[in-house]
């Protein structure tokens, strides 16, 4: 049970830019406030760095609840943080096309859902002079299986 | 060698890609310490941040099919460089030790994983079953007169219940090993503070500050380079370093090195076998000082 001394937050990288800081998550979660929790841009910035559950002398473990209500969110069709949602969308998408992420048609991808076409430009020449981007995706064999997996995930939940 | 273990090899996505540079280092420098890896057939991606943020169930899944391939490879462990794969494969593992998260995954997959191999990252391996001794033993090539900064990241190392390697608030894994190299490694604060991770594309902002803290503790500790074992940090790092300049209004110019890359300099390998070229912020400057180091010398 969180007794709320803030280690959390006192150790959490991404505070700065979070609404609700990640204590208060954890007493919003005891008093109920769902529909305050799932709206927080907060959870969706949380990078899942596990400082929080590293530190906590409750042995609480706070990243995977904040991972738990991304899920929580997700399902319920809350995202406040856009792009962040998109760009993991896009990646999975990829993992389910390809059976291997392709993280140049990720980017892609995302640049055509948020339409944010100037996301990383300025890099596009230190990648491409350096060989650094993979401008082909590597389908594998099995993508058929890793695309079950996706499906048959994606099945269960609607149940 | 002290241990003669079999390991099914995970080289992750990146490794095709942005991190061809860790990959192709890694393969060199396991070869020339006479460490086998044997590539586990037709992995598919582990799903990364993207899937463990969508639902448990499902990023273990996409992991438990590269360990049940593992599984009918008869190896002792599954090895990977890269530490978000290696989060992944091993918070699949340890939350399928729960028999009905275990059924649950396994009615996501094709064939089915029995969940009975450990991941570990190579650096484990490097230090626990090779040993830093043996390494320093092979160096034919000491890089002395350069002082860098080990940087962790967040995820090598934590949760310890999980990760179940080295410390979780001070590793010295990496420490050790650059050390055995013949460089001067600094006490760096902040080994295991997070550099933004994935957030690069969608929050380049959170990128240019937490990446930037970084490089700024490294410059101020009088650091030629800093050591990276993780793809997304070398590319927050290096790759962003000209993002997090224009963003800060700052002037950093620290080459970004996978600590794979020195092993292999210090093991006597070429600069185009550990693929150096690749580096955005380019390290010959930083390189000629070990030349000159050794010229004084001789």
């Amino acid at each position: 049970m969180c007794y709320q001394c803030g280690n959390c937050t006192a150790g959490c990288p991404n505070n700065f830019v979070y609404d609700i800081p990640v204590h208060q998550i954890m007493r919003l979660l005891q008093a109920g406030q769902k529909e305050k929790i799932l709206t927080s841009h907060s959870i969706w910035l949380c990078a899942t760095c596990e400082s929080c559950t590293t530190r906590c002398p409750n042995n609480i473990d706070v990243a995977r609840i904040m991972d738990v209500l991304r899920h929580m969110a997700r399902r319920e069709g809350y995202g406040a943080e856009k792009q962040v949602k998109q760009f993991n969308d896009s990646f999975l998408h990829s993992v389910q096309k390809h059976g291997r992420v392709f993280e140049l048609g990720t980017v892609m991808r995302y640049v055509a859902k948020s339409g944010r076409f100037w996301t990383d430009v300025e890099l596009g020449p230190k990648v491409l002079f350096r060989g650094k981007l993979a401008t082909k995706a590597h389908d594998i064999q099995g993508k058929e299986q890793v695309s079950k997996i996706i499906n048959r995930f994606l099945g269960d939940e609607k149940k | 060698m002290s241990s003669n273990a079999t390991y099914a090899y995970y080289p992750g996505c990146s490794g095709l890609s942005t991190s061809l540079d860790y990959e192709q280092s890694t393969r060199a420098i396991c070869s020339a310490l006479g460490i086998t890896l044997q590539d586990i057939p037709d992995w598919s991606c582990c799903g990364s941040t993207p899937a463990h943020t969508v639902d448990h169930v499902l990023s273990a899944a996409l992991s438990a099919r590269n360990l049940a391939i593992a599984e009918s490879m008869g190896v002792d462990a599954v090895v990977t460089p890269c530490p978000s794969c290696l989060t992944n494969l091993k918070a699949a593992g340890h939350r399928m030790e729960n028999d009905r998260f275990k059924k649950e995954v396994n009615a996501l997959l094709d064939q089915p994983c029995a969940n009975s191999l450990t991941t570990k990252s190579v650096m484990q391996i490097l230090v626990e079953d090779y040993g830093v001794e043996e390494i320093q033993k092979a160096v034919s090539n000491p890089l002395q007169g350069l002082k860098v900064v080990p940087y962790y990241g967040c995820l090598m190392n934590r949760p310890p219940e999980v990760m179940d390697f080295d410390d979780p608030e001070n590793p010295t894994a990496m420490d050790r090993i650059l050390t055995a190299l013949g460089l001067e490694v600094l006490d760096f604060p902040l080994k295991v503070e997070c550099c933004g991770g994935s957030f690069g594309v969608a929050r380049k902002d959170m990128v240019v500050h937490l990446s930037g803290k970084l490089l700024d503790m490294a410059r101020k500790l009088g650091a030629d380079a800093v050591v990276t074992a993780c793809p997304l940090c070398q590319m927050n790092l290096d790759l962003r370093q000209s993002q997090i300049n224009a963003g800060l209004r700052e002037t950093f110019d620290l080459p970004v090195f996978y600590y794979t890359q020195l092993l292999g300099l210090a093991l006597g390998l070429s600069h185009d076998e550990l693929l150096l070229k690749k580096l955005v912020v380019t390290p010959w400057n930083v390189l000629k000082k070990v030349e000159e180091q050794e010229a004084v010398a001789v």
